[in-house]
């Protein structure tokens, strides 16, 4: 027992003195792997003089953030996905910022109507065409549930947060029946059982398993940076789906001002900074996403795979259809 | 047994189990709140096909490892053999392996784009998947297979401790009334080291059913899948706790249907610690093939994640750098440290007020204390948050009546609630270690010191702690090397800029690029090898 009221008195004063800390700072909690968004706070670290803190985390944030209610350290939620921004404004863990700068850096349609979430960065999901055995690179994600693709498509997990989305823009597009007949279609042209990671499904395509995948745009900016998967990368062509109609199905990353902020000031101050040339420069150049500040070009890679149409269905429709979307993987047993 | 506990023992026995329940409890309580459609729609769809996976990779896991724990353990234990010595502590390393770190590299090394299989049809000049036939890494038979690699040195070292721990007595009369080793292995050392056994496997159970990384890279969706599915997706924490319940629930059936089958059998050994054991000399095909057995599960379970590791690191060095490790390593070190210590702590407590206490239910805070082992990380996480933000949220509203600013989250948020999450998650290790090494010792010894007049505390430190002192060592090793691995409760549970090594590890392996976390996995295996080979050779000098 003594033990245990060792490490009770321990925790205590460790935690009295963290909160003694009283210089400026701001707490943020991430969806993002905190080595992607070290670049740009330190940066803001410096010009600023405001300490940065971080904890990430891919699950459960957003309850950490309800249960500790009004007494949270967060200022700041970051997240890669418009289904967890949704969710935190479900849930009411948000509050609307409004910020002049903010508003002009980001246009309309990429942040909440009420102000209360906002994307950072945009990216598309392509689709990844052989380059030596696909030479017809107009395809649609309708093209995908036809004949001519059986046994010829590579996927990640359907039930991954940016293959949810797609479904959910299926389903805005098509209805839910329309969409479960195409992902049906889809799932009967797999090569393999969904599996690995979006960099996986390139590299499959380059080792001749499948003709064509679908990934996120930075990933395969990734892998023609990479000296050794540059190989797997250069056996693809990057493909811009339905360009010739609605356009290609975008998500974004993005951030929130937590309800409970005890460092609103500070942490407004960040999130302004986020949407500003130099973090935006950062998110492009490193992290090869579409950055939302339009004064702001994408890197000279990403920018040389041209500019494309993309699907201009409000992001809160695409979160709105996500329950549907989960269930219809269940009942197409997309996985399985 | 008639020694009288004054009121201190049974009180704090119980309190602290459910203190280590009550993150348990939240998630029961959570289940219950209605949301029936979520759950209807899973069994209407996915959830039987998760079911039937979870239980054959429960399945799959328990049984290979004790085919390959108990033989080994055995062979390692009562023979001799060509490089015997090396294999006594190598067969653990595997322990020091995340489960990620070597799922990510064998899927890597496998996977039909990988160098393996990109090799043969080199060689052979294939053309596709269409001209050859190779296994599919990425089914319920490899996930089986790489969860195996990873646990079976649990079975290893309990079974270990528990044939070094028999009484030499038994074998040296098995031996003289001509039992052979298979015989004497047979006839003796197994049924005596059963409790053992059945401990060690349960614990492996309870990991197989907690793990989502190794069963997501794999391509498996298993029960805990369906948690994360009916909890993130569908945004449903009552459905995921409902879910999770079951998953207890299995576990206690299994649990109890093994004790049910011994609960008959009574074995005390008298053991005084000093004798000699009086190795097999086996023949020299046998003992070259059993090296062989050693060598090949080594080799797969350790060598080749290693060597891949190291590849890597080197590779990718300057990426995988980082100036930052000294202090990760020390966090990882002192954590798990921390947590070893309070585990063996409750461990000893709880096992000893089983075995002095008279009453119906002595046995159920063990039993309590040990189910957060067979949660999912988060779940788990969730799971200590919520009474904790209670804590917290009580203690500053009690400082608001009283018209002062209360101290803000002093238990959530810091690192009583990381340490708090591990114990919950890992106590069912130390637990289980330390109980089966209470259960060899005679009763006929606490009688002797009763009559003798010592008081049960005295008793726990002069005659019960030195005979299961080895078992105390192994369940610190076995809690201190899981916690320098543990991943989803630290991610979720940690102050702002905490970074332990796995949590660092975690960003490269999530972002699907272990290469450049390569260096930081190697310091984890690192930093778990140390106490691994100061604890072997301590057990080894006593033999």
């Amino acid at each position: 027992m003594k033990s245990i009221i060792a490490v009770l008195a321990g925790a205590v004063t460790l935690a009295t003195s963290f909160a003694a800390v009283s210089s400026e700072q701001v707490n943020i909690y991430s969806y993002r792997q905190s080595f992607l968004i070290e670049p740009v706070v330190k940066q803001f670290s410096e010009d600023t003089g405001i300490k940065v803190n971080i904890v990430f985390a891919k699950k459960g944030l957003a309850e950490r953030l309800a249960r500790e209610g009004k007494h949270t350290k967060a200022d700041i939620v970051l997240t890669t996905d418009i289904s967890r921004l949704m969710e935190l404004e479900d849930k009411g863990l948000i509050q609307a910022v409004d910020s002049k700068i903010i508003n002009t850096n980001i246009p309309a349609h990429l942040r909440d109507t009420d102000n209360e979430w906002f994307a950072l960065t945009t990216r598309v999901r392509n689709i990844f065409a052989s380059k030596n055995r696909i030479s017809n690179t107009d395809i649609s994600y309708e093209d995908l549930a036809t004949p001519a693709f059986k046994g010829k498509i590579c996927t990640r997990s359907g039930k991954h947060a940016y293959n949810v989305a797609l479904v959910s823009s299926m389903i805005s597009h098509h209805g839910y029946e329309g969409a479960k007949t195409w992902l049906s279609g889809v799932k009967d042209n797999l090569a393999r059982k969904p599996q690995g990671n979006d960099r996986a499904q390139i590299k499959a395509v380059k080792q001749g398993q499948c003709d064509v995948a679908l990934g996120n745009s930075y990933y395969f900016g990734k892998m023609v940076s990479d000296p050794k998967q540059k190989v797997a990368a250069d056996a693809v062509n990057i493909v811009f789906p339905n360009q010739n109609n609605r356009g290609a199905h975008i998500n974004v990353s993005g951030m929130a001002l937590t309800k409970f902020s005890h460092n609103k000031a500070a942490a407004i101050k960040l999130m302004e900074y986020l949407t500003g040339n130099n973090a935006q420069t950062i998110y492009a150049e490193v992290n090869m996403e579409y950055p939302v500040n339009v004064a702001v070009k994408p890197s000279a890679l990403v920018a040389s795979w041209g500019d494309f149409k993309a699907d201009v269905l409000p992001m809160s429709d695409v979160a709105k259809n996500r329950k549907l979307a989960l269930k219809l993987l269940d009942e197409v047993k997309f996985d399985l | 047994m008639f020694i009288k506990l004054n009121k201190k023992w049974p009180a704090a026995s119980w309190l602290l189990s459910f203190l280590i329940f009550l993150p348990l409890l939240a998630i029961v309580w959570q289940s219950f709140g209605h949301d029936n459609d979520v759950f209807a729609h899973l069994w209407r769809t996915v959830l039987p096909d998760y079911l039937l996976n979870t239980v054959l990779v429960v399945f799959g896991v328990a049984l290979l490892s004790m085919l390959i724990g108990v033989p080994m353990a055995w062979f390692v234990a009562m023979c001799h053999f060509p490089m015997r010595r090396f294999f006594v502590w190598a067969m653990l390393l595997p322990l020091a392996m995340p489960s990620y770190v070597v799922a990510f590299v064998y899927t890597d090394l496998l996977e039909y784009a990988g160098p393996v299989q990109g090799a043969l049809r080199e060689f052979f000049g294939w053309q596709s998947a269409a001209d050859y036939a190779f296994f599919d890494v990425r089914t319920i038979g490899g996930a089986i297979v790489m969860l195996t690699l990873v646990l079976y040195p649990y079975v290893y070292l309990l079974a270990r401790t528990a044939f070094l721990e028999q009484s030499q007595t038994l074998a040296q009369s098995a031996r003289m009334l001509g039992c052979s080793p298979w015989q004497s292995f047979k006839r003796i050392s197994l049924p005596l080291a059963r409790p053992a056994i059945a401990v060690a496997v349960s614990l492996v159970a309870m990991e197989t059913l907690a793990d989502f990384a190794v069963v997501h890279y794999f391509a498996v969706p298993t029960l805990t899948t369906a948690v994360y599915d009916t909890w993130l997706g569908y945004g449903s924490l009552a459905a995921a706790a409902r879910l999770s319940a079951l998953m207890l629930a299995m576990l206690f059936i299994l649990i109890s249907v093994e004790r049910l089958g011994r609960s008959k059998q009574r074995h005390y050994q008298r053991n005084t610690g000093q004798e000699a054991i009086a190795r097999y000399a086996l023949s020299p095909a046998k003992g070259w093939g059993v090296t062989l057995f050693c060598l090949t599960i080594f080799s797969v379970a350790f060598l080749v994640p290693f060597v891949s590791l190291i590849e890597m690191a080197i590779s990718y060095f300057d990426e995988s750098w980082n100036d930052q490790f000294i202090e990760y390593s020390y966090n990882s070190f002192m954590l798990a440290s921390t947590v070893a210590l309070v585990c063996v702590f409750i461990g000893v407590l709880l096992g000893y007020f089983k075995r002095l206490s008279q009453g119906k239910y002595s046995a159920v805070p063990a039993k309590l204390a040990s189910t957060g082992y067979a949660l999912p990380g988060t779940v788990l996480a969730i799971g200590v948050l919520i009474p904790l933000s209670l804590f917290d949220h009580g203690l500053n509203n009690l400082w608001q009546y009283f018209g002062e600013e209360g101290p803000g989250l002093i238990l959530s948020g810091t690192l009583f609630a990381m340490i708090a999450g591990y114990v919950v998650r890992f106590s069912a290790i130390a637990i289980g270690s330390i109980e089966s090494s209470f259960n060899k010792v005679t009763p006929s010894l606490d009688m002797v010191s009763a009559t003798l007049g010592m008081s049960p505390l005295k008793m726990l430190f002069k005659v019960h702690l030195p005979l299961v002192r080895k078992g105390c060592f192994a369940a610190a090793l076995l809690v201190f090397i899981e916690s320098m691995k543990e991943l989803p409760a630290a991610l979720l549970l940690r102050p702002f800029n905490y970074e332990t090594l796995a949590t660092y590890v975690y960003q490269f392996v999530s972002d699907e690029q272990l290469e450049h976390g390569a260096l930081a996995a190697i310091v984890i295996v690192v930093v778990g090898l140390v106490p691994l080979i100061i604890l072997n050779r301590s057990l080894e000098q006593q033999h």
